[in-house]
């Protein structure tokens, strides 16, 4: 059993911070002991086109402060020892992922105890150019759904995809508008009656009545901008109002069936 | 380099690679509509009627075919090759960009999309783009750098004169990369009717190919006037490059025409030793942004660093996917001339040949200046004048100490 599929066998909660945006490692303590049944570690990058102003700060704030691609392994390394069992994903753009090759960062990566990739702008279409690297170090490469991918696009998604699907609500950037619970449900059954990995749903959830709805129909609920936000706005003081809404968010999510 | 392909004109590849360049590199939502959008692209490419449009507006509304100008006194002031132009600062709206902005509309409108976006750095390509959306009556709103929002006020004057909706965008550096940024924010968010009219050749395929497709009219017209003029194909094609569509579109047609060097000119800014340049062939390594493998201006981390040039139209910290292919392959030589050199190219077109020039081909000018001088004069150079200087003057007058 890995880390995901016991992570995945409830319902389950999927918290993203930005690496190296304030007190990274007490902040990802605080969603944890919040119950954050699995973290998503942004990794910064000067273009997150596909991100919303909230994320978009996050990065800066983290490159601001001279966050490095090792500052960002060495936080992985210490939350892996710090929490043997929680799955941890590194989520970002390809740039900052290649740059060393793709057998670097896998391996790196790999030895951070890291156990997912999650690239933005990497399509199947491009798989080459870190999927393999990723499969063969033992690291699953996560891919994204979203409302454009239809029916005879989706194989093509799910082939090759490892760990978990993640299916992005709202054709659009994250932090914006939720999209509809109808259209999330009919998704979600769609994209399960294709493949056997989780399914998680992110982008735009922010209250634990949208995780529990959300949790009633897929595997996991994926909360990132609400979360960023507080590292933002309370810097220092920010893990202790992390773990008050990351406890909310897990009481809907576990409670939900 | 390995050994040389038959023919240097049959890139990209199906999966839109050329070499090890292109590609498709976007978020999930966008591949769908990149797919569509090559689908429809092929289409037009077969339909004579979408030719005959894009053709008759080039023709009629666009004023081409651009003149090809013997430029004697400059030829003579240097010394050296006959230097001879492309005029495509002779075009409506004052630059190539129109070229790629017809041809793409066209497109928008095949494909049923009803609201128009562009990002844009000195502003050329937005006033192109606000003008062919006010010629077939489409919704448009362009992104750009609050920066270059400052810079190029009477671009942004006219965009709005044209009834484009410009948006200052002030995350990033507030200059064209995260115009671009902002611009795919939308689009992701707006696919089911937004058609993004990316204005150089580069992005995610097909629109590196497309743009070239479209911009080639420079070269096949160059290329009939120059055998019909001087009755033989230059020596030596000399052209700017920031993302590199006029550079593309003048080579495109040469490109398997052997005894034709070609010279890219990228721009060096204060230098290509420091950190102020936009030379993004010269000075970055290959990386992936916006879409597309190519080489960046960017850090050890794979973090993006910002380019400087006196030209806010070179200054972007990558070059079109086609043009990274070309100078692995060998085919097309690539330099790189500072802003001082480009302002002396600015001022010796103004006083030899009464033509003022975009600070953009002002950088082909400083390299014409020293490749003519070590050519017979029996040689010839082409030259794209691929746009005009009004836009240019206040900051020429600026870095010369005057005050208008």
């Amino acid at each position: 059993m890995t880390r995901f599929s016991s992570a995945f066998s409830a319902p389950a909660l999927v918290c993203f911070i930005t690496a190296g945006d304030g007190d990274t490692a007490a902040n990802l303590d605080a969603l944890v002991e919040g119950g954050a049944d699995v973290i998503e570690l942004g990794m910064p990058f000067t273009d997150p086109m596909a991100d919303g102003p909230a994320i978009q700060a996050a990065n800066l704030r983290s490159l601001g402060a001279g966050t490095t691609t090792a500052d960002v392994l060495q936080i992985a390394t210490d939350f892996r020892a710090r929490h043997p069992d929680v799955p941890l994903v590194l989520m970002g753009y390809a740039n900052p992922m290649i740059r060393r090759g793709s057998e670097w960062f896998a391996d790196a990566a790999k030895k951070a105890g890291v156990d997912g990739v999650i690239c933005v702008d990497i399509p199947p279409e491009e798989d080459e150019e870190l999927g393999p690297a990723l499969r063969d170090a033992g690291i699953a490469p996560i891919r994204l759904a979203t409302p454009t991918t239809d029916a005879a696009r989706l194989p093509r998604v799910l082939h090759g995809s490892q760990g978990f699907v993640y299916y992005v609500s709202v054709a659009g950037i994250t932090g914006k508008q939720q999209a509809a619970q109808a259209s999330i449900e009919d998704n979600v059954a769609r994209i399960k009656q294709s493949t056997d990995l989780p399914v998680a749903v992110g982008f735009g959830v922010r209250t634990p009545e949208q995780a529990a709805d959300i949790a009633r129909v897929a595997d996991g609920v994926v909360v990132g901008s609400a979360l960023v936000e507080i590292v933002g706005e309370f810097g220092k003081d920010a893990p202790a109002k992390l773990k008050e809404l990351t406890s909310a968010l897990a009481a809907a999510v576990h409670a939900a069936q | 380099m390995t050994e040389q392909p038959n023919s240097f004109k049959n890139q990209p590849d199906e999966r839109g690679h050329f070499g090890q360049f292109g590609g498709r590199y976007v978020a999930e939502t966008l591949m769908p509509l990149i797919l569509d959008l090559e689908k429809e692209y092929r289409a037009a490419q077969a339909d004579p009627a979408f030719k005959a449009e894009f053709d008759d507006l080039l023709e009629h509304y666009v004023g081409r075919p651009s003149p090809l100008y013997f430029a004697e006194r400059l030829t003579e002031a240097l010394g050296g090759a006959q230097i001879w132009f492309k005029r495509d600062e002779l075009n409506h709206t004052g630059a190539h960009k129109i070229n790629n902005c017809i041809g793409q509309i066209l497109l928008a409108i095949r494909m049923g999309k009803t609201r128009i976006i562009a990002e844009t750095g000195a502003g050329q390509h937005g006033v192109a783009t606000a003008t062919v959306c006010a010629r077939f009556g489409l919704p448009c709103v362009i992104y750009m750098g609050a920066e270059d929002v400052k810079r190029q006020s009477p671009n942004v004057f006219r965009m709005k004169l044209l009834g484009a909706e410009v948006v200052p965008v002030t995350s990033g550096g507030a200059t064209l990369k995260d115009a671009m940024n902002e611009g795919l924010r939308d689009w992701v968010a707006n696919v089911h009717d937004t058609f993004y009219i990316i204005g150089t050749a580069a992005g995610p395929h097909p629109y590196p190919e497309l743009v070239r497709d479209f911009q080639s009219v420079i070269g096949k017209e160059a290329r009939a006037q120059m055998l019909s003029r001087a009755g033989r194909l230059p020596d030596l094609l000399i052209a700017c490059i920031g993302g590199g569509s006029n550079a593309l579109g003048l080579f495109h047609p040469f490109l398997d025409d052997p005894d034709v060097k070609m010279l890219g000119v990228e721009a060096a800014g204060h230098g290509l030793d420091g950190d102020e340049h936009a030379a993004s062939l010269l000075g970055g390594v290959p990386g992936i942004l916006h879409g597309n493998k190519t080489y960046l201006l960017q850090d050890e981390d794979g973090q993006i660093t910002e380019g400087h040039s006196i030209s806010a139209g070179l200054d972007y910290p990558g070059i079109g996917p086609e043009h990274a292919w070309l100078k692995e392959s060998g085919r097309v030589e690539y330099t790189a001339v500072t802003d001082e050199e480009a302002l002396d190219g600015f001022q010796l077109l103004c006083r030899t040949e009464g033509i003022i020039p975009a600070l953009e081909p002002s950088h082909a000018i400083a390299a014409v200046a020293k490749r003519a001088k070590e050519m017979p004069d029996d040689s010839i150079i082409l030259m794209n004048l691929c746009g005009r200087g009004d836009k240019d003057i206040f900051t020429v007058a600026e870095k010369l100490g005057v005050e208008i």
